[in-house]
């Protein structure tokens, strides 16, 4: 019998914190009764980190608009598995015993994750053994970590029968750069400019994120228009990528011409950015309590007139897209996401929104100032590159919707509040970044400083869901697969 | 599709006059140069990026280069797929533990003579990942570097006046 507990359940009346989560120490059966229950669906998991010999773990139920972090004391590193349950917690939980030697019993996998055995004084000769696919004429293909385009380094083992996938493995951490380890105990402004690099492409989102997390702890209020301004910058940045995606995608079918168009497009919207914030990327723009930088009047209209080019280049890559059967014919029916996967592996973004799973950290966990725009959530069904392609089409259409509100809206003022006394205190949150829900959580020290952070990247549980898309597909169809996904491999490697 | 062509036809280019070379990459490069390989290689580079730990964010920089406005290859630049084909070794981000011996591997595939550029802040001093035990330090540490181009990130007509340097000093 099934001892699987809701989070609903165990919450019952108690209340949030400022930033929306309810917190409590569970014991070891709760914990193990938690993870029944996110195996069951009853809620979803949205990180699990170890914090001082505490594993922590984010729940979210959207239905009924709850959200807690749960905290275990191990028994001296040793606790219950969540991944004994629920599989799609095994990544975390691996990469969570090599940064902190947690022993999470009875993990269904022991293989290190995000620890090589290369650093000098952990060093393991031991040879990382890849699943096993067996059958007559199969054959491997090993790809990277090198690639050989320019992007971030990973390796991906294929196991394929002639042009067929039958298995493709991911192997990460490469880019394993410690960002625990160096926030901990950092000055918060250091430690807001080293999460902004967690992921270059989304240092908007995580910025913010991490300033909302220390806003929490410590009872600090941004100005009104910083509020405004962060959000100005978020979906520029959303618009960036997502143009710069689509044409990535028609890229990898060969479709050069669109390509073209769109790294036009993002590079427009770069130029505004760079006039506009001083930074191309907005790095370092978004900082607890409010905003590095204010934006001109001049700038206001400055991203006016690139909406305007946003939307005839958005609706123009749409016709074109719509109107070519032989590109169309490598995207529909192609790395098909099933929908249960999705919902279980909790995937955000547009994974998760092109087979149907309706979740945007904007709208579902509503934080300022998307709890007062007009903006629909765009759901597709299909799971496939096609779909993935669409969403991100017409999430730019809502971003630009989003802009225009957001510009008629500034009224001059502050744009960064006072910092407050230095004080101990935990705060998270959860920012919908281009690519999926970012998540944060500070835990501050009574010297003001950072004593732990973690931040879980919507790549944690899209990756997994990749392995399983390009299944069946022919390996010439991968660079259009991982594209659609467009997972990043900093924010997942720590 | 026919926008596009009809925009193509009839706004006219897209991309920016040509910029000269950074006057300090040219000097850093002739120096780092010296009379090792000038005028062997012509006036064109073939560059292989190699990320060793970046954050993406130079990644999202050099992926620039490509566009339209900056258009790297009417220059004789362009990135190509294996070490083997490369003059040069565009390198971001600090040297992970992970990543170290890719990195050498890579550098060790591609043929002479080669040049090392250390792009961004990262792969100069490691940046704000400076001091973590998961990183090697700055690529200098485990690669002669002929040319180092600061920023975080370095914006692209930056990228591009310093490969333009490099050319100008071996050219």
């Amino acid at each position: 019998m099934s001892t699987a507990l809701a989070l609903a359940d165990l919450l019952g009346e108690r209340t949030a914190g400022p930033d929306g989560y309810v917190r409590l120490a569970v014991d070891a059966g709760t914990w193990t009764a938690l993870a029944e229950g996110l195996a069951h669906a009853r809620h979803e998991l949205s990180a699990l980190w170890a914090d001082a010999g505490v594993m922590r773990m984010a729940l979210n139920d959207a239905q009924h608009s709850l959200r807690a972090i749960v905290s275990l004391e191990t028994d001296a590193g040793r606790y219950p598995s969540v991944s004994a349950h629920h599989p799609p917690a095994l990544r975390l939980e691996r990469g969570m015993r090599d940064l902190h030697g947690v022993q999470p019993v009875d993990l269904p996998d022991s293989r290190p994750w995000l620890d090589h055995g290369r650093r000098p004084g952990r060093q393991d000769a031991a040879r990382y053994e890849f699943l096993a696919a067996e059958g007559e004429g199969l054959h491997q293909i090993p790809v990277g970590p090198v690639h050989a385009g320019i992007i971030e380094p990973g390796h991906f083992r294929f196991t394929a029968n002639g042009e067929t996938v039958v298995r493709l493995e991911q192997r990460l951490g490469y880019l394993h750069k410690g960002v625990e380890g160096l926030m901990a105990g950092a000055a918060i402004d250091q430690a807001a400019r080293i999460i902004g690099r967690m992921s270059g492409d989304s240092t908007v989102a995580y910025a913010w994120a991490f300033a909302r997390a220390v806003e929490a702890a410590l009872g600090w209020t941004p100005p009104p228009r910083a509020v405004l301004l962060r959000a100005v910058m978020a979906e520029l940045e959303r618009l960036s990528h997502h143009i710069n995606d689509v044409g990535a995608i028609c890229n990898d079918a060969s479709v050069i011409t669109i390509n073209a168009r769109c790294t036009l497009q993002r590079e427009d919207v770069l130029a505004v950015l760079d006039a506009c914030f001083g930074h191309r990327l907005m790095m370092d723009r978004i900082v607890p309590g409010g905003v590095a930088v204010d934006l001109s009047p001049d700038g206001v209209g400055r991203i006016r007139g690139l909406l305007t080019r946003l939307e005839e280049t958005r609706a123009e890559v749409g016709r074109v897209y719509d109107a070519m059967p032989s590109l169309q014919d490598r995207t529909v029916t192609t790395g098909t996401v099933r929908p249960e996967l999705a919902r279980q592996y909790a995937a955000g973004g547009f994974v998760g929104r092109a087979c149907g799973r309706a979740f945007d950290a904007r709208k579902t966990f509503a934080y300022a100032p998307y709890d007062r725009l007009d903006f629909d959530l765009k759901v597709r069904t299909t799971g496939d590159v096609d779909a993935r392609l669409l969403v991100r089409l017409d999430e730019i259409g809502e971003s630009i919707r989003i802009l225009s509100q957001l510009l008629g809206r500034l009224s001059p003022g502050e744009i960064r509040a006072s910092s407050p006394y230095p004080a101990a205190g935990e705060g998270a949150a959860l920012v919908e970044a281009f690519r999926g829900d970012v998540f944060v959580s500070v835990r501050l020290g009574t010297d003001g400083r950072v004593a732990h952070a973690h931040a879980r990247d919507a790549s944690w549980f899209q990756w997994p869901l990749l392995e399983a898309a390009i299944e069946g597909n022919i390996v010439a169809d991968f660079p259009l697969c991982n594209k659609s996904f467009n997972c990043s491999y900093s924010g997942h490697d720590l | 599709m026919r926008t596009f062509l009809f925009d193509a036809l009839f706004k006219g280019r897209a991309t920016i006059p040509a910029p000269g070379p950074d006057a300090a990459a040219l000097e850093q490069a002739a120096r780092a140069l010296g009379d090792r390989a000038r005028r062997r290689l012509g006036r064109s580079l073939a560059i292989r990026e190699i990320d060793a730990g970046s954050c993406n964010g130079c990644e999202l920089e050099i992926n620039a280069l490509n566009n339209p406005v900056y258009d790297i290859e009417r220059f004789g630049l362009k990135f190509v797929a294996s070490p083997r084909h490369a003059d040069v070794l565009l390198v971001t981000g600090p040297v992970t533990w992970n990543m170290r011996e890719a990195v050498l591997r890579t550098y060790n595939a591609a043929p002479e003579p080669k040049w090392v550029v250390a792009l961004g802040d990262c792969a100069t001093h490691c940046g704000v990942f400076a001091g973590s035990p998961a990183v090697v330090g700055p690529l200098a540490d485990i690669l002669p570097v002929d040319l180092h181009v600061p920023g975080c990130p370095p914006p692209p007509l930056e990228i591009l006046k310093a490969l333009l340097g490099l050319m100008e000093a071996q050219a």
